[in-house]
């Protein structure tokens, strides 16, 4: 029983990682200041915009609801392990971050990681979304910049890749 | 903003966290935290000490039983949710989880948290009173089960003492003669409730009301029976004049509580009185 830092040791994005949290620190804050992995958002602090989400055994989180003691030994996805290896000294981009792009769905890009880690989960649940369910789906997540519209476009528009490379076992 | 400071143990038994509940002066049960951490980063609440049950084994479970469904305290509702045999067996439960917050608070809130918790706003605590449901709790005066009916005393208000634990919550399964509806208002999905309902009713054979149910949350300090639209439905012929006149009556002795931000008291009175009149016309026509 302690107020003093204790290790703790994640598997993020499929690498073992260490770092030291107070028990009130957050996942968010410990992902961001401790390992240093700053696409993960934080905004509101109390779990209403999603902008912190991440993927916490498998399940989509808000990261500042959780403390990070909490999750110790657990596995954590962010939106950085969302590109994989790509030619020389480039990333290839997650198909999802590719239609976000050609969708429009990212203005000033603060909600775009929670976004993300959240559609991501959606077409892991499952495929053949319609656009009313899917829009109630990531319903969690706020947007200030782009009406919402896009971000539905680009998540439809990126289901068969999203499908093809989770076959594969995703990037991870 | 960021919680204040608190030391932290997880228990890995029920044993353990009531021996940590017990060690200090202000000790908190930690479950899903998805409303404990917002009320902390607002800082309004300061305890000393987290005991986290979030990953105790025994009660990570749930069972059915008996035409009973018990749920631990550490289950994620999502996991409910998500499972087609509690679908089957409870669709009302599924239902109602699917109005509470957004999938990424669920796959962290417990139906424990939430009962224990007690926002008048909240769909969980209307559900388990609706169905005579309770809670069993473990404790330093040893274990107890608290019925729906004695469980909330107020808003966050609950009966649970010092030091005491919800351990699961039973859920008699409803019956097959019985039809059930759940509705709310509220500004967007997954927002809390500014009025809700659960209401259930038995028809006999000759299409009279045997046994009705109206539960009303979001209005006042608990969720409340709507005894007044109970008794009027009761031997009667759910007609649509009789679900207008239990409509109508719904308020009957409810002391309706508004607020300035989200809705007036008097919003949630009439906004209700229709939701009430729209779930039991669901429920009669058995389109729920
Ligand atoms: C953005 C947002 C929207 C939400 N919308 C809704 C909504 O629409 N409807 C709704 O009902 N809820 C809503 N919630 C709240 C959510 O459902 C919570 O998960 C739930 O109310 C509490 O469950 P928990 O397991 O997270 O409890 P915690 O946050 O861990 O605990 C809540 C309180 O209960 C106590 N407690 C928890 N478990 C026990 C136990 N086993 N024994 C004794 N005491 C215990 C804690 O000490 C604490 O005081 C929302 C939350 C957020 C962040
Ligand atoms: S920062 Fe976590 S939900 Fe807003
Ligand atoms: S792109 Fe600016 S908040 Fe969504």
């Amino acid at each position: 029983m302690t107020r003093d830092p204790v290790r703790v040791t994640l598997r993020v994005n499929g690498r073992p990682e260490t770092g030291w949290a107070e028990p009130r620190t957050t996942l968010a804050d410990f992902l961001r200041q401790e390992l240093g992995l700053t696409g993960t958002h934080v905004g509101c602090e109390q779990g209403v915009c999603g902008a912190c989400t991440v993927v916490l055994d498998g399940a989509a989180v808000r990261s500042c609801l959780v403390f990070a003691v909490q999750a110790d030994g657990c596995a954590v996805e962010t939106v950085e392990g969302l590109a994989g290896e790509g030619a020389p000294g480039r990333e290839a981009v997650h198909p999802l971050q590719t239609a976000f792009r050609e969708a429009s769905a990212v203005q000033c890009g603060f909600c775009t990681p929670g976004f993300l880690m959240t559609a991501l989960v959606a077409l892991r649940e499952r495929d053949d979304w319609d656009r009313a369910a899917l829009r109630e789906r990531l319903g969690g997540n706020l947007c200030r910049c782009t009406g919402y519209q896009t971000v539905v476009d680009a998540v439809l528009a990126a289901a068969p890749e999203v499908r093809a490379l989770e076959g594969e076992g995703g990037r991870r | 903003m960021k919680t204040a400071p608190f030391d932290y143990v997880r228990a890995d038994s029920v044993a353990d966290a009531l021996a940590a509940l017990g060690s200090a002066d202000d000790a908190r049960v930690l479950a899903g935290g998805q409303s404990l951490l917002p009320v902390m980063a607002l800082r309004l609440a300061t305890p000393e000490l987290l005991v986290d049950i979030s990953r105790c084994p025994e009660l990570r479970t749930y069972r059915r039983e008996d035409g009973v469904l018990t749920v631990g305290a550490a289950v994620p509702v999502r996991t409910l949710e998500l499972d087609p045999a509690v679908g089957g067996a409870h669709p009302l439960l599924v239902r109602t989880l699917r109005l509470v917050a957004h999938p990424e608070i669920r796959a962290r809130g417990t139906l424990c948290g939430s009962l224990a918790h007690a926002d008048p706003a909240a769909e969980l605590p209307a559900l388990l009173l609706a169905t005579d449901g309770e809670v069993e709790v473990a404790g330093p005066d040893g274990p107890r089960r608290v019925a729906a009916a004695d469980l909330f005393t107020g808003p966050f208000g609950t009966a649970l003492g010092e030091g005491e634990l919800v351990v699961s919550a039973r859920l008699p399964l409803p019956a097959p003669a019985a039809r059930w509806a759940v509705d709310e208002v509220s500004r967007r999905p997954g927002d809390f409730a500014l009025a809700g309902v659960v209401c259930g009713l038995e028809l006999d054979g000759a299409g009279r009301c045997s046994s009705a149910r109206v539960v009303l949350f979001g209005v006042a300090g608990t969720p409340v029976r709507a005894a007044g639209a109970e008794q009027l439905l009761l031997g009667e012929r759910v007609t649509g004049a009789v679900l207008d006149a239990a409509a109508a009556a719904a308020f009957d002795g409810v002391e309706v509580v508004g607020d300035e931000v989200h809705a007036s008291a008097d919003y949630r009175r009439r906004a209700g009185r229709a939701l009430v009149r729209r779930a039991l016309a669901a429920v009669a026509e058995d389109r729920s």
